[in-house]
């Protein structure tokens, strides 16, 4: 049975419609990104999906017991609060220091319990973040741009641990990202989104689909290959243009 | 009987209030909420000259104004106007119409002073009981829903992706905040009660390692401050109530200096 299931769902603030008809189902183990374009209505999905938005029209229907683990966007925790990351991952539940110490370590950040949040680095802080949602034992995961500031072995690290995750856990990793490169080659299916959804499939059949070149340009499909041969580790180095396009990339994100 | 002294009967009160609005400063800190408070705090004036037009108890004339104001701001917050603006308009037109309606109450001689800046020394016994029912009120209310408020301190959407929904943790805050405006008017006044939420837990601040800890440590510093400025207050012939919001500063002061001293020697 499927965990999630959206059936034509519209979302609008105002007079602002983000998303319209979007049908789709999250099945359990499977890895699904969300890519689009800014204001494609990738972050009113997840939050449908949570409960913090409610749909204008058609639904979210969620496996009844269904346990969600939520990694949001950005979190930034005013500096006169103060807490340690012990602390942080007992809210809003208590739970015993072991749960703690294994979700920290699943995380891959084992010895951060007595820290102050406002000290950690931004990857620390993110797989803090990526320890407390797995602290509820989730059967969804479910991360917003959970990779935003870090830089890119920063990311690659963290979708690792991701993977790793959902390796040890059996959980399902529903994740709204873009950098495509990165992302895509550890997605079982990709579901490329604007306003609606324009194209899903495998990460393949995606970056090679009109509809997803029409928004992201053909070299993406370049940037897929060169992640594809990077993590096969074979070193061959005919792929000058493949790295100047990643630059590029990067230059663009470093700009917004 | 230790309560026919007045200065007894001012320092449970002083302790009282600085019990509640400790934890309760602590969020109004947290979440940047400080000019909310004064304006709950600015719209209780128009609920006391309400309530003595009315003849009925100051404590639930400002209690209703002030929730009121806390509820009107929460509703129009994202309608057009920023928060500060709304709360500007709101809050000085609140105490604009309590101070012309309290001109219009011919007859009763009204010592405005008393509510604007508090006369903690002329504490009654029924006042002593409604401030310590108050301050327990709140106490619980925030005990009650303090890992559901910090969660949604934190992120809203962490929030919802808990099960806890945002909007009404926002709305028990205001209550408690409405509660505590209503119960500190006569200890510090309308014009003073922002600085008993905010001094204490800002000076609480370097001293914390945890939320909780936090709103320990502005307990302890607002009690002190109530015990101090009292005392000072009664040697020095100075008005009882800014004494003690003076205490609180020179705390915070010394509070923030330390903290920087220890941070530099890390």
């Amino acid at each position: 049975m499927s965990l999630v299931s959206i059936e034509n769902l519209s979302i609008s603030y105002g007079a602002k419609t983000v998303l319209s008809k979007v049908t789709l189902t999250i099945e359990p183990g499977e890895i699904v990104t969300i890519v689009g374009p800014n204001g494609s209505g990738k972050t009113s999905l997840l939050r449908s999906i949570i409960g913090a938005v409610k749909p204008s029209r058609g639904r979210v229907t969620q496996r009844a017991d269904l346990r969600i683990g939520y990694v949001p966007q950005r979190l930034h925790i005013d500096r006169t609060l103060p807490m340690t990351v012990a602390r942080f991952l007992r809210l809003p539940t208590r739970v015993a220091p072991e749960v703690i110490d294994d979700a920290l370590a699943q995380a891959g950040v084992p010895d951060l319990a007595a820290a102050q949040m406002s000290q950690l680095s931004g990857g620390q802080f993110q797989r803090v973040l990526l320890a407390r949602a797995l602290i509820g034992k989730p059967h969804l995961l479910l991360l917003d741009e959970a990779t935003q500031g870090l830089d890119q072995p920063g990311s690659a690290a963290f979708y690792q641990q991701i993977e790793k995750v959902r390796r040890n856990t059996g959980c399902t990793v529903l994740m709204i990202s873009h950098e495509l490169h990165v992302v895509m080659s550890a997605s079982d299916r990709v579901i490329c989104l604007n306003g609606h959804v324009c194209c899903e499939g495998t990460p393949e059949v995606v970056a090679s689909a009109p509809e997803y070149r029409a928004l992201f340009g053909s070299g993406t499909m370049g940037a897929l290959a060169l992640y594809r041969h990077d993590h096969d580790h074979s070193h061959d180095h005919d792929h000058g243009h493949d790295h100047d396009h990643d630059h590029q990339h990067e230059h663009t994100e470093a700009a917004e | 009987m230790i309560l026919d002294d007045f200065m007894m009967r001012a320092t449970l009160a002083g302790i009282g209030v600085a019990l509640a609005t400790a934890p309760l400063g602590c969020f109004v800190v947290w979440r940047r909420m400080a000019y909310f408070g004064d304006a709950t705090a600015h719209a209780a004036i128009l609920g006391i000259a309400l309530s003595l037009a009315l003849s009925i108890s100051v404590f639930a004339g400002a209690l209703v104004i002030a929730l009121l104001m806390a509820l009107t701001v929460s509703l129009l917050t994202g309608r057009g106007y920023a928060m500060d603006t709304l709360l500007g308009v709101l809050a000085h037109s609140a105490l604009a119409f309590g101070l012309v309606a309290v001109s219009f109450l011919s007859g009763i001689r009204i010592d405005l002073m008393a509510y604007l800046f508090g006369d903690i020394l002329a504490v009654s016994r029924v006042d002593l009981a409604v401030i310590w029912g108050g301050a327990a009120l709140v106490v619980l209310l925030i005990g009650w829903r303090w890992s559901a408020l910090l969660t949604a301190t934190l992120n809203d959407d962490l929030a919802y992706a808990s099960g806890i929904d945002p909007k009404r943790e926002q709305l028990i805050l205001t209550l408690a905040l409405a509660i505590t405006v209503a119960v500190a008017i006569k200890v510090v006044g309308v014009l003073l009660i922002a600085a008993m939420l905010i001094i204490p837990a800002a000076a609480a601040r370097p001293f914390s390692r945890t939320p909780e800890g936090m709103a320990l440590v502005a307990a302890g510093i607002g009690s002190a401050s109530a015990l101090i400025g009292l005392r000072a207050a009664y040697i020095f012939d100075t008005p009882a109530g800014p004494s003690i919001v003076c205490v609180a500063a020179l705390i915070f002061a010394a509070s923030s200096i330390l903290g920087s001293i220890r941070a530099s020697l890390q």
